[in-house]
């Protein structure tokens, strides 16, 4: 029994078409409720929510802050390699896509480390492509291994493992596995992955399960919004937790919520979601769950981020590089002929930290310990 | 006074450090409650540096203020992931005094009694005064006693909840069996909660969130303060029983005073 089980119960066309038949009083009982059921998560996330948008954001406000307390998480991603055996017609990394490839060996691994540190981070996101020949369990054993003194929480986003590696490498020390569905309509899945390992959709949607019994301390969720309907891809997030935490009750649970931007020339994304939209989501997500951390990127504007950071988010990166080798280079906005898509806040962590203290919140550098990682 | 283990304590008021927007109002609103033990997650302490600055204005007055450090195990899982905690916080912040915290439910918080007891039978026998946060369940906490803990810290309901004394009449049970102080932990969210523990007979109460995340957490900090004083007071006054119904005569046994 996993996820896939209840994942083929739902169907796609009759969860959107709940979610656009909620009522304002779907939403009101929602907003009033201390416990939400799935059902009232999706009138949260309903057209018919829009006009609640400021009661939804001071509940979610009031929640995160009863939950969190007055801090924010901070951690930044090490992009270790840009190789990848998969053609996703959304990725920058993609196969077909000529972009000089680059693993990083373990001495500018080293490099990458002590700028990383000198910048004062203490959660590491480790990210690969999807290129098991090169970038396997072995060589992120190895990074992982290596790192291991360095960070006090080491979380990976690399592509889905099998149970053994996933203990394999929480024997190395590794506290947290994000893994993204992409989308949840199988068909759409179909059609933008064309090549490579990722193309096996139920792989994929059992990863958590998988996670779940290795015994991993945090498990990251979330959709690329952008590649089919925004409401009805996180509405499927939601079950998905729903399930998750019932059935692996002693993890812990994060949510992402990337979103692809319309940009001239490249991939266009077929559900656009807005400023607006995108704060209603997050605050769904916050009534809905918590406890859940909500972790927001730096895709995201300055503006945007500063503003939104109060409102239910719990974690946050910094100075964003997405191509490999690009801390010890300082380089941050040069080298796009690498990078897996374009960072909007590029502000130093520094400057960042101070943007989260002028909101009256602590930037916090570490919290865990890696004592419970592996005792 | 209070006495745990071998330290006493003035103010029976006990505070955290989580929580709070910086660390310098985190400082002002510890020394502001008068609390001088003090409970901090491990898992924020960086043991490499040597002033960390989440703690750095609070142990600058540590001193001056009798300020004790209570190092936790937030973040264990089990037994083995908090002995190991302890030693690294024994060794890092130089106290064997130590909270027992084991959540395997990241939800809700809430303490595994299994694992719990078998932690504080490894780390009473190591020396550790071991402060167990646990439901409060008067057999478990007797069974702890047995073990050797140095007091024992029932929950009044879930962590950071707010929710007040859920537990009441169980921790009246502890109160009244135990031989090791009590301390209420956990859910307290007002004032009024913690002179409530305090008028039952709780030997103190700790307060975070309800402090760090209060409009004004000095203030809030002293309100505490001031609860937990009033609370104390009552219980060694003698409360008053309570009834709703009028005691104004003695129907049943008047005729006994005409004979």
């Amino acid at each position: 029994m996993t996820f896939l089980d209840h994942f083929n119960q739902i169907q796609w066309d009759e969860l959107k078409m709940s979610i656009h038949s909620k009522t304002p009083v779907d939403v009101e009982n929602a907003l009033q409720s201390s416990r939400l059921t799935h059902g009232q998560f999706l009138a949260l996330i309903s057209p018919a929510a829009e006009p609640y948008l400021e009661a939804m954001a001071q509940k979610s406000m009031q929640l995160t802050r009863q939950r969190f307390g007055n801090t924010l998480q901070l951690y930044i991603p090490l992009y270790l390699s840009n190789k990848c055996t998969n053609i996703c017609t959304y990725c920058g990394f993609s196969l077909d896509n000529k972009i000089r490839r680059k693993t990083l060996k373990m001495e500018e691994l080293d490099r990458e480390v002590a700028a990383i540190k000198k910048m004062g981070f203490d959660h590491i996101l480790l990210v690969t492509g999807e290129a098991p020949g090169t970038v396997g369990v072995s060589y992120i054993k190895s990074v992982i291994e290596r790192l291991r003194p360095h960070f006090s929480h080491i979380s990976i986003e690399v592509q889905p493992l099998d149970q053994e590696d996933y203990e394999t490498l929480m024997k190395e020390g590794l506290d947290a596995v994000l893994v993204y569905q992409e989308t949840y309509h199988r068909a759409a899945y179909e059609k933008y992955h064309l090549r490579g390992s990722k193309m096996d959709f139920n792989y994929r949607l059992e990863t958590a399960d998988r996670l779940g019994r290795a015994g991993v301390d945090k498990i990251g969720v979330g959709a690329l919004i952008g590649l089919e309907d925004w409401r009805t891809d996180s509405a499927m997030v939601a079950a998905h937790l729903d399930y998750l935490e019932k059935t692996y009750w002693r993890t812990r649970y994060s949510i992402s919520f990337p979103r692809l931007r319309p940009c001239e020339g490249e991939f266009q994304p077929v559900s656009i979601i807005s400023d607006r939209q995108l704060v209603q989501l997050i605050c769904a997500y916050r009534l809905f769950k918590p406890e859940a951390e909500l972790s927001l990127s730096t895709r995201e504007s300055e503006k945007f981020r500063d503003n939104v950071l109060p409102l239910g988010i719990t974690t946050m990166s910094a100075y964003s590089s997405t191509h490999p080798g690009g801390y010890a280079d300082d380089n941050i906005l040069g080298n796009e002929d690498l990078e897996q898509f374009t960072i909007d806040d590029n502000r130093r962590p520094e400057a960042v930290a101070e943007a989260i203290r002028a909101k009256g919140l602590e930037p916090v550098w570490k919290d865990w310990s890696h004592c419970f990682s592996h005792s | 006074m209070l006495k745990i283990a071998d330290k006493t304590f003035s103010s029976r008021l006990f505070t955290g450090t989580g929580k709070f927007s910086n660390s310098q109002l985190m400082a002002d609103a510890i020394i502001a409650s008068g609390s001088e033990l003090v409970t901090m997650a491990l898992k924020r302490v960086d043991l490499n540096e040597q002033q960390d600055n989440i703690l750095g204005p609070l142990l600058d007055s540590q001193l001056e203020h009798n300020l004790n450090l209570l190092p936790n195990t937030s973040g264990a899982r089990n037994a083995e992931e908090a002995i190991y905690a302890a030693q690294l916080a024994r060794e890092a912040l130089g106290t064997h005094f130590v909270k027992i915290e084991i959540h395997p439910d990241p939800k809700y918080l809430l303490p595994d009694p299994i694992e719990t007891l078998k932690a504080c039978e490894t780390l009473s026998a190591m020396g550790f005064a071991v402060l167990p946060y646990v439901h409060a369940d008067p057999v478990l906490c007797k069974r702890l006693e047995e073990v050797g803990v140095a007091a024992v810290m029932p929950l009044g309901s879930p962590i950071g909840s707010n929710l007040g004394l859920k537990t009441k009449d169980f921790i009246q049970i502890i109160i009244e069996q135990s031989s090791v102080p009590v301390v209420v932990d956990a859910g307290i969210g007002s004032p009024s909660d913690a002179a409530l523990a305090m008028e039952m007979g709780a030997d103190a109460v700790l307060v975070n969130s309800a402090i760090a995340v209060a409009r004004d957490p000095v203030q809030m900090a002293i309100a505490f303060k001031d609860a937990v004083i009033a609370g104390r007071r009552a219980f060694k006054a003698g409360l008053g029983g309570r009834s709703l119904q009028a005691k104004a005569s003695s129907p049943l046994t008047a005729f006994l005073d005409d004979f």
